[in-house]
């Protein structure tokens, strides 16, 4: 890259901020997701609004590759940059503006982090309810790029339905701003909507309003184990017939079970068929009635046995199991493939059976969880990349679990994204007519293609 | 230039352990470099990718990650953290080896290593003399918690550091071998270099102790160095010397514990020594492992083998707060958290209280201090706000490096905040009754 180049980023975020050493740009070429790693030519480390937004304009003018990173927990490759571009650190820009407890909203600058945030929040009694898994490290502003979703998905939404108001450069560096801080706003095109997932490809986030809502005070967990897969998807369904939402309703199939057993020796019942975590909240009378009902329900259904957590410390217990999932399965085998494909909900019995036909089929170890009340699965490839040929039938059996999500009327990523991992799928969920429509929306908000590129709708 | 292909060879032994780091990054929650720095070059994450990297022969030279390794406390927050068990500590002290043997011991490290530290009698003797000259160089500034300041402009910066003691514990106790008493057990003592030539109060503590429980005490008149100082730096040669050192004054002993006050021995001995022997003949490893298998924190040690309890402190609004600070090498490492805090609330004299993060690093690291102090003393400010904001009068530890560093963190903040090891305080209240 030119020097005088070089020297006017110098000026803009400070000598300290620019990383040019080739040790220093290696340890930002990628993310989670196992694909190649690619050297950037620069990383930079804005630490104000201002820079950020210069940083921006001066990339526009030299065309260079622009790709923003948080945490780089992508599990899609969206920050993983393109060769010879620059990439851009948000964790200096990791403020929180405000939380105001009358109007119930927070702003925020994108670096900051999930967990972070979420309990500065609870420490006023309110609840930012998105919990993605990587929660404790992630950054806000990647949460809002891949519209990341989490656990309590089921009953309270992902982040895209937490977003009220988002400020984010432009190519160009002019300030755009989206949303507002009330409830209602119909002020314009909805440009936060557009935003709100598009990965890093249309704009860099500066500030984000988040809506933030009154922490439920009570909440109880149970475990019920099952004989029998079908007879566990079919609880999930017979719940939300019953018109009960819960918080989370997680699913381990057996490969799992026997797995978090070998790992936290936890008493799990290793010749389960599958097994759901449900939590339910609210005010707590509800609380009682929704649990005692859900409980029944899985009796009713067939679960060979159900365990009520009755206190904080049980409650953790039913969670440690849930947690300690993909820990345990990761440690199987060295390279660790974790997919999100997701059908409705009723679909979940047919596409796990078609994930267990796979794994034989292509001879592979795959372990199912996920959140099983909102048809987001997540199976879990257990490979070692070094082994060329294993890899290569890894890569098939991705093939088979989209095609097969797709037919069954369900979608290639819950929450992951799509990224540089999924692009080449897209068209095959979409339309022809989808693809040019946002590649001709790219093309109009970037003409010289140089946010994030590559990413969801490819090159 | 620096054969690359060569070095990738010998960082094989290694590949098998980095593959199973899957990039997910929780390692940024817990690394207290990062939350200092912010790079990714100093989490684990990052440096796991550049020994990738170096394996790939991505890089002309190993000079820059050779850097960034070294900007590692090796407290093992990632590893304890890691969902997928990368075993973090294993593969940074083998690179370092890797990495050092290769490019070769810096002239300064030679020195201290191979001349002195590898040389247990000299080096004791080196440091009597600095106690005794050290005077000239360096003045006290703080009572209470007894550290200095140089006088002039010196190495060793800043610091306000605790000087080296009068005189040393092998100098009063060269020796000791007494039979078990009421107890039944007999204990041989690991002193270890800090609390032998910086804190010999500590090892007197454990002494008391030990007699008041009727454990009999075997001190070897030759211990040197667990060897974790070279061992971070990548000197396996200096490291392996002082392991056979070591084992030949303890392993021919009927032992049944070998006990440590200082977290770092603690982890060296029961972690590392079993773990990095490739040097060391078979009968030597099996020694090795039999001492491992029987060393344990004197805390432990008191809680598990001789069934001290907490004594109902808490109540008696009146006594002064103490409080725990967890060295890394105890808790993360080692598992060790509640049994000195049971220690701690044996004694009367004091009410127990938490700090904020008390198991976060105090950002000692040894040799890191030594290299980097700015970040050290960054990451050990954080725990000297969480001690001031406890109230606590006097803080505990397990440790004695992280003494000398809480020490100088306190005493630069001006605090009148006592650091202790849980062992003093015990003992103490031994003397009381």
């Amino acid at each position: 890259m030119m020097k005088a180049l070089i020297k006017e980023f110098e000026k803009v975020v400070g000598k300290d901020n620019v990383f040019q050493d080739e040790t220093d740009r290696a340890t930002y070429s990628y993310d989670a997701a196992v694909l190649e790693p690619v050297l950037p030519a620069l990383v930079l480390r804005p630490t104000s609004s201002e820079a950020l937004g210069r940083v921006v304009a001066l990339c526009n003018e030299h065309g260079l590759p622009l790709t923003v990173r948080g945490a780089g927990t992508n599990l899609s490759g969206g920050t993983i940059p393109k060769t010879g571009g620059v990439v851009v650190l948000t964790n200096a820009l990791n403020r929180i503006i405000e939380i105001n407890e009358g109007d119930l909203y927070a702003v925020v600058e994108p670096g900051v982090v999930t967990a972070k945030f979420a309990a500065a929040v609870e420490a006023k009694g309110l609840f930012y309810p998105p919990d993605p898994g990587s929660q404790a490290v992630s950054t806000l502003g990647g949460n809002v790029a891949e519209n990341a979703g989490g656990l309590r998905g089921l009953r309270y939404g992902v982040t895209r339905d937490y977003v009220m108001g988002l400020e984010f450069f432009d190519v160009n560096g002019d300030l755009v701003k989206a949303g507002a801080r009330t409830v209602k706003c119909v002020t314009g095109y909805n440009l936060g909507g557009l935003l709100v997932g598009s990965e890093g490809t249309l704009g860099v986030f500066d500030k984000i309003t988040l809506k933030l809502i009154p922490m439920p005070p009570a909440k109880k967990a149970m475990m019920a184990i099952f004989s029998d897969m079908n007879k566990a998807s079919e609880t999930v369904s017979a719940i939300i017939a019953h018109r009960i939402v819960p918080v989370t309703l997680e699913f381990m199939d057996n490969f799992t079970i026997r797995a978090v057993e070998d790992f936290s020796h936890a008493g799990l019942p290793v010749d389960a068929a599958a097994l759901l975590l449900i939590e339910v909240d609210g005010h707590p009378v509800q609380v009682e009635e929704d649990a005692e009902k859900v409980e029944a329900l899985c009796r009713q259904m067939g679960a060979m046995s159900v365990r009520v957590a009755q206190d904080a410390a049980e409650r953790d217990k039913v969670w440690e199991a849930r947690r300690a999932a993909l820990s345990a399965l990761s440690r199987v085998k060295p390279t660790t493939v974790l997919e999100d494909a997701t059908v409705p909900r009723s679909k979940i019995p047919a596409m796990i059976r078609s994930i267990e036909d796979i794994a034989r089929e292509y001879q592979l170890t795959i372990g199912t969880f996920g959140h099983a009340g909102d048809g987001n699965l997540h199976p879990t490839i257990l490979t070692d990349k070094r082994n060329k040929d294993e890899w290569h039938r890894v890569e098939s059996a991705i093939d088979a679990i989209f095609d097969k999500a797709l037919s069954l009327g369900g979608t290639l990523s819950g929450e992951h994204g799509i990224g540089l991992a999924k692009s080449r799928y897209l068209e095959k969920e979409t339309s022809r007519g989808t693809m040019l429509y946002s590649r001709r929306i790219k093309a109009a908000l970037d003409p010289k293609g140089i946010l994030n590129p590559g990413k969801i709708i490819g090159e | 230039m620096q054969d690359m292909k060569k070095l990738a060879q010998l960082l094989k032994q290694v590949e098998d352990q980095l593959v199973v780091c899957m990039r997910c990054g929780m390692c940024q929650s817990v690394c207290p470099v990062f939350a200092e720095t912010g790079r990714e070059s100093d989490v684990a994450r990052g440096k796991l990718a550049l020994l990738d990297g170096l394996l790939q022969e991505m890089f002309k030279d190993s000079t820059g990650v050779q850097e960034r390794l070294s900007r590692c406390l090796l407290c093992g927050s990632c590893a304890a953290n890691c969902p997928s068990g990368v075993k973090v500590l294993d593969i940074f002290i083998k690179a370092r080896a890797v990495i050092t043997n290769y490019v070769g011991l810096s002239p300064l490290k030679k020195i201290i290593f191979r001349k002195m530290l590898a040389q247990p009698e000299l080096f004791d003797q080196l440091m009597e003399w600095g106690s005794r000259l050290q005077g000239i160089f360096i003045k006290p500034v703080d009572e209470l918690l007894g550290t200095s300041c140089a006088r002039f402009v010196s190495p060793l910066g800043d610091r306000h550091f605790s000087s080296l003691a009068p005189q040393p514990f092998h100098r009063a106790v060269p020796f000791l071998d007494t039979p078990a008493g009421a107890s039944g057990l007999k204990a041989g003592l690991f002193m270890g270099c800090v609390i032998d030539k910086v804190f010999p109060r500590i090892g007197h503590a454990v002494l008391r102790t030990l007699e008041h429980h009727g454990v009999g005490v075997f001190i070897p008149r030759e211990v040197g160095c667990c060897g974790i100082p070279a061992l971070s730096s990548g000197d396996t040669e200096t490291y392996n010397k002082l392991v056979r050192h070591n084992l030949k004054g303890l392993a021919s002993q009927d032992l049944d514990v070998l006990i440590t006050a200082c977290a770092t021995c603690t982890s060296t001995i029961k972690k590392l020594w079993p773990t990095l022997a490739e040097e060391l003949s078979p009968p030597e490893l099996e020694q090795v492992k039999t001492l491992a298998g029987k060393t344990m924190d004197i805390s432990q040690f008191l809680v598990e083998k001789l069934g001290v309890k907490a004594s109902g402190s808490g109540e008696g609004g009146e006594k002064p707060l103490i409080t725990y600070h967890d060295p890394c090498h105890l808790k993360k490492s080692l598992g060790i958290a509640a049994q000195p805090r049971t220690v701690l609330q044996a004694s009367p004299a004091y009410r127990f209280k938490e700090m904020k993060e008390a198991d976060k690093c105090c950002g000692c690291g040894g040799s890191f201090n030594l290299q980097h102090y700015d970040l050290s003393s960054a990451i050990g400010k954080h725990k000297r706000d969480n001690i001031a904001d406890s109230g606590a009068s006097v803080v505990a530890t397990s440790c004695p490096a992280c003494m000398l560093q809480i020490s100088d963190m306190l005493s630069q903040a001006g605090d009148r905040v006592e650091v202790k090891h849980a062992i003093e305080v015990y003992a103490e209240s031994l003397d009381k009754k």
